[in-house]
């Protein structure tokens, strides 16, 4: 049975309360190494996001059509990745031709969002949460806006902690996890007002 | 039987290759950039190109070969070209070869940048000297027992037009392991005259593929190719005394000068070649280069062992080819200023040698070489 939720509440949801980032912690190693300088940390945001929507709805295709009718499930982890590869792999051909400057800045992270885990994680909650192909689409939209607002927020925190008198042994990686943890906290708390499923 | 255990290995291979298909399509539509012109040294050459490949390959089919001794795989900083349209910031894997200077005039590695618009570039004007030449293997002759003497005549084209000094990119067939053909650079040793022949001195180097293919799979008869010529180590326009060192294979721009210089006459320069080795059996030519110290009243010839052995009964001079430089420099070889030093070798050996040569008031401008690592 599909969840009965309300698009709208499901695409906000997915992007506030439900954050891919902050609420189910996916996709951390470019969230962290990605967010140092916010136009990098866009341009990734705007990637994922684009990914996102493109493969939640082709791996819900494949999974409706292809995976659940040929009693074949348990291939979806080696499917959903060759999908998401291949996606990757078609949108760096199209950023290279359109914009070589989004292209340069984006440079090796583009082809690192194929093993981003919060692009596996979203078309594997496809399956788990039974989704519509409707509520696929919006929460992979959501999932990505959800990750590319973290992203931003996190950059420009990291910007103005870089004048911070931060003690020596928390400089760097270590004043980022705090940070990321009251943003976390801060996104959790609401979790009750919205929910995904 | 269980039908999983072919519904399952289906399902991926559909998958697999509608995927691989929709790549492909992407790959026509949007790497097709459609016909594109370069424009080469302001209107000297126009070509007329197809656009998606690198800039390299792409001047190379137009039959303009920018010299490149690891083949377009960005690991020796050899292809620059100076492009002069605007295509964007320099690429990750450009700044480690260019100078600060060279990033301004917006120089290029060629085999990194992609054509995908017109593009006006300037290149040295000798490149359009530069042809792929084929040929066949005439002679191998063993000089030592890891330096071989290859001898090609040349087919197509039939002659080749070089100065004394300069090296070609020898092309090897693919072999064993080695997929797709692989060039490397090697300093002719034959004379500018012989125009319808090319030789190289090959040394083994253990895993090196083209020396391992030379030395293990070359046959004579057999057809090879290669392109050039390329660089500008050459004797100077000077009357300035010649100081030359060199060490294995590093003989063979020498050979070619000096039997350049030997054929326009009596030597109207004091030449000095320092030439070192472990022990004699890594010596070679020593009776062709005494022949031409009898005949050249000017040239003289140093040999130096840097340890030999018993049985070898050697005379001549015995320590680093380094400190025979030195003494000879500050000892032997008459003051004159300038002196110009010319070196072919190892890189470090060339390091070394620019070091002794710098100290002995050899200016660094009137130092040349070329390194091959």
């Amino acid at each position: 049975m599909t969840p009965l939720v309300n698009p709208i509440t499901l695409f906000f949801a997915s992007i506030l309360t439900s954050n891919i980032l902050l609420a189910n912690f996916l996709g951390m190693c470019s969230f962290i190494s990605i967010s140092k300088d916010m136009k990098s940390a866009n341009g990734l945001g705007l990637a994922v996001t684009v990914v996102l929507t493109i493969t939640s709805a082709i791996n819900w295709l494949i999974l409706e059509y292809v995976l659940i009718p040929m009693d074949l499930l348990y291939l979806r982890f080696i499917i959903f990745i060759i999908v998401i590869a291949a996606i990757v792999q078609i949108l760096e051909m199209i950023i290279d031709r359109v914009s070589s400057a989004l292209y340069m800045a984006l440079g090796i992270f583009l082809p690192l969002i194929t093993v981003n885990c919060a692009i596996l994680g979203v078309s594997l909650f496809l399956e788990i949460r039974n989704y519509s192909f409707l509520q696929s689409v919006i929460y992979g939209l959501g999932s990505g806006l959800g990750w590319w607002l973290a992203i931003m927020a996190l950059a420009a925190i990291r910007k103005k902690v870089e004048k911070a008198p931060v003690p020596a042994g928390l400089k760097g990686p270590g004043i980022t996890f705090i940070i990321i943890g009251f943003m976390a906290m801060a996104f959790i708390g609401f979790s009750g007002m919205l929910s995904v499923q | 039987m269980n039908p999983v255990i072919f519904t399952a290995p289906l399902a991926i291979a559909v998958i697999g290759a509608v995927l691989a298909a929709l790549i492909s399509i992407t790959d026509k539509i949007v790497n097709n950039y459609g016909d594109l012109t370069i424009d080469i040294n302001s209107g000297k050459r126009k070509l007329e190109i197809k656009g998606g490949s690198p800039l390299l390959s792409t001047l190379a089919e137009s039959g303009i070969f920018v010299p490149s001794a690891c083949g377009g795989k960005g690991s020796c900083g050899a292809c620059k070209v100076k492009v002069l349209s605007d295509i964007g910031p320099h690429l990750p894997t450009e700044p480690p070869y260019l100078t600060k200077e060279e990033m301004a005039e917006n120089v290029r590695l060629s085999c990194q940048i992609k054509v995908k618009q017109d593009l006006e570039i300037e290149i040295p004007d000798a490149l359009f000297n530069i042809r792929r030449f084929t040929g066949v293997v005439e002679r191998i002759k063993d000089l030592t027992h890891d330096i071989k003497e290859v001898y090609i005549k040349l087919e197509n084209p039939a002659e080749i037009n070089f100065t004394a000094g300069q090296y070609g990119q020898l092309e090897i067939p693919p072999y064993e392991k080695i997929k797709g053909s692989t060039q490397r650079a090697y300093s002719m040793s034959s004379p500018p005259s012989d125009k319808d022949h090319v030789e190289f001195l090959i040394r083994l180097v253990p895993g090196g593929i083209v020396t391992t293919y030379v030395h293990q799979y070359m046959k004579e008869g057999e057809k090879i190719a290669m392109v050039g010529p390329f660089g500008d180590f050459a004797e100077q326009d000077t009357q300035s005394p010649m100081i030359c060192v060199a060490g294995g294979s590093g003989m063979a721009p020498f050979k070619s000068i000096l039997y350049d210089m030997d054929e326009k006459g009596p030597f109207e320069r004091d030449v000095w070649y320092f030439f070192g080795a472990r022990t004699k059996k890594d010596l070679f030519y020593l009776e062709e280069m005494q022949a031409l110290e009898a005949k050249q009243e000017r040239f003289h010839f140093i040999p130096a062992l840097s340890e030999p052995l018993d049985e070898d009964e050697w005379k001549g001079e015995i320590g680093l080819i380094t400190d025979v430089l030195d003494k000879y420099l500050k000892e032997i070889v008459p003051d004159a200023d300038p002196k110009e030093g010319y070196l072919c070798g190892s890189p470090g050996m060339i390091d070394a040698c620019v070091n002794v040569m710098t100290a002995n008031d050899i200016g660094e401008g009137d130092i040349f070489y070329d390194k091959f690592a």
